[in-house]
């Protein structure tokens, strides 16, 4: 048995690991339900659950998926089994670990990386969930400020603060790779009605694989 | 035992879930952190990681609470409480809820301060099924696609690292795109869009030039980072580096409030 731990690699522990945890945390989240039916008493209305599972499930299913694949790549390994544990994955968990990377000057792919890229995400998972604790605790002296009209605009607005500063960094850096995703990016979010803030999670797959294709293209030409 | 939103006994098991997630946070949290030393990462490095870290989360971490006080009126805190620390986002767990009561027959503003037993458990059983989806994925893939990464690299680092960059410019191009999103309003008028206002689906009117506020907020980020980086350059303050990223984000969040104001949000 000792022998076996000592020829587990780093990599291969954390996949270990990061089967165990995700899947003991699926298995209390499914038992959520189970227990607060019991306590209370309370019994589903199936026929709501069928309909609303039906409305719900197979659109979050497939972008599940698709985020699923498009992600690990970008978030490594350790952070991987957190993001999707813990959630938020584009507006924080993975730009908190680009931002780390970058800063850092490890690359992503190597082993260094991976450690920053998962000590950043847990950070931000304890971070996170330390402040919505702390949120939730003071929830009624809080929420006339949290609601109030003049701090709205502010977290309003999270998202272009956020990809503004981490896109020009990226961008800059990779100019050559970006000019064609932004442009379409662009012309599809600016004239197509139907993408509205909402189609940004289903985008951001879309954009990943035209960005791999386009520069795979530039590469064989010899452009990058 | 009688039901109500914010039960007490709802926050404990609550609390209790969110700790095993905490758990395992600080459990790959102490495996990278000593791996990282093994591997001879500089512990300033680390230590500059966690707290840049902790510092670019605050912002964000504060509109997911934000997020909780949304959905509170009508599901209670306890529930978007565990929703929101653990997998979801305020738009998910608000489409899910929403069609979880459409089921039932009913809109979600009908629930504020009259939730029954059974409409609770039902709202969770969709709620929660509708989501689990990356949780089990991610052990099912991220090892095969590990090793398709480091083969990539093996047959040709070029254009391994090309790939790489080229996931992230791919999902900032995304949210570069989002950005423009509701500047066609500027030919199109002004619009009314539904909206959740504590707990109540509203309508809210947005002007014509509503839609160029988070581009100005976006473009105002990237000059503060540009000046970040040049200050850095000119002064050569390295720490400047590891803070750019929540300093920009923060300025740039405080002045979308006058750039607001001036466009009409």
């Amino acid at each position: 048995m000792k022998n076996e731990k000592k020829k587990l690699s780093y990599m291969d522990s954390i996949h270990r690991d990061g089967l165990v945890w995700n899947l003991t945390v699926m298995c209390i989240l499914i038992a959520f339900p189970i227990v607060v039916g019991i306590i209370f008493q309370a019994v589903p209305d199936w026929a709501a659950v069928g309909k609303g599972l039906i409305a719900t499930a197979p659109m979050y299913w497939a972008v599940g998926i698709v985020e699923t694949i498009t992600f690990i790549p970008m978030l490594g390994a350790g952070g991987s089994y957190l993001s999707f544990v813990t959630g938020n994955i584009s507006n924080l968990k993975l730009p908190c670990a680009l931002n780390a990377l970058e800063s850092s000057g490890y690359k992503a792919q190597s082993e260094e990386g991976e450690c920053i890229s998962t000590i950043s995400i847990a950070v931000s998972s304890i971070v996170t969930t330390i402040i919505i604790i702390v949120g939730v605790c003071l929830i009624v002296p809080l929420r006339p400020v949290l609601e109030s009209d003049v701090l709205r605009p502010a977290f309003d607005q999270l998202l272009p603060a956020l990809f503004g500063a981490l896109g020009v960094v990226f961008v800059s850096k990779n100019w050559k790779i970006a000019i064609a995703p932004v442009a379409l990016m662009l012309i599809l979010f600016i004239f197509v009605p139907a993408l509205d803030a909402g189609m940004v999670g289903i985008m951001v797959p879309v954009g990943v694989v035209f960005t791999i294709i386009m520069s795979r293209i530039l590469y064989k030409k010899g452009w990058l | 035992m009688e039901f109500s939103v914010n039960h007490p006994i709802l926050f404990v098991i609550v609390g209790m879930i969110i700790a095993v997630v905490v758990a395992q946070s600080v459990y790959f949290l102490i495996k990278a952190y000593r791996r990282a030393l093994e591997l001879g990462v500089d512990k300033s490095v680390l230590k500059k990681t966690i707290i840049s870290s902790a510092l670019f989360t605050i912002a964000p971490a504060i509109a997911i609470v934000i997020s909780i006080v949304t959905l509170a009126p009508s599901l209670g805190i306890a529930l978007p409480w565990l929703r929101l620390s653990v997998i979801g986002s305020l738009s998910y767990e608000t489409v899910a809820a929403t069609n979880a009561a459409s089921g039932m027959g009913k809109e979600l503003s009908d629930f504020i301060g009259n939730m029954t037993g059974s409409e609770y458990v039902t709202i969770i059983i969709v709620m929660t099924v509708s989501i689990l989806v990356g949780i089990w994925l991610a052990p099912v893939l991220a090892k095969k696609m590990q090793k398709g990464m480091s083969s990539f690299e093996a047959k040709d680092k070029k254009w391994s690292d090309i790939l790489q960059n080229s996931l992230f410019i791919g999902m900032i191009s995304a949210f570069v795109g989002f950005v423009f999103c509701d500047v066609s309003r500027l030919w199109t008028g002004g619009a009314f869009v539904e909206e959740t206002v504590n707990g109540v689906e509203q309508e809210v009117y947005y002007s014509a030039t509503s839609g160029l506020i988070p581009v100005c907020v976006m473009a105002v980020s990237a000059v503060l980072m540009l000046l970040c980086g040049l200050v850095m350059k000119v002064t050569k303050w390295k720490w400047i580096n590891d803070y750019a990223l929540p300093i920009c984000m923060v300025v740039a969040m405080a002045l979308a409030i006058p750039i607001s104001n001036a466009l009409g949000g």
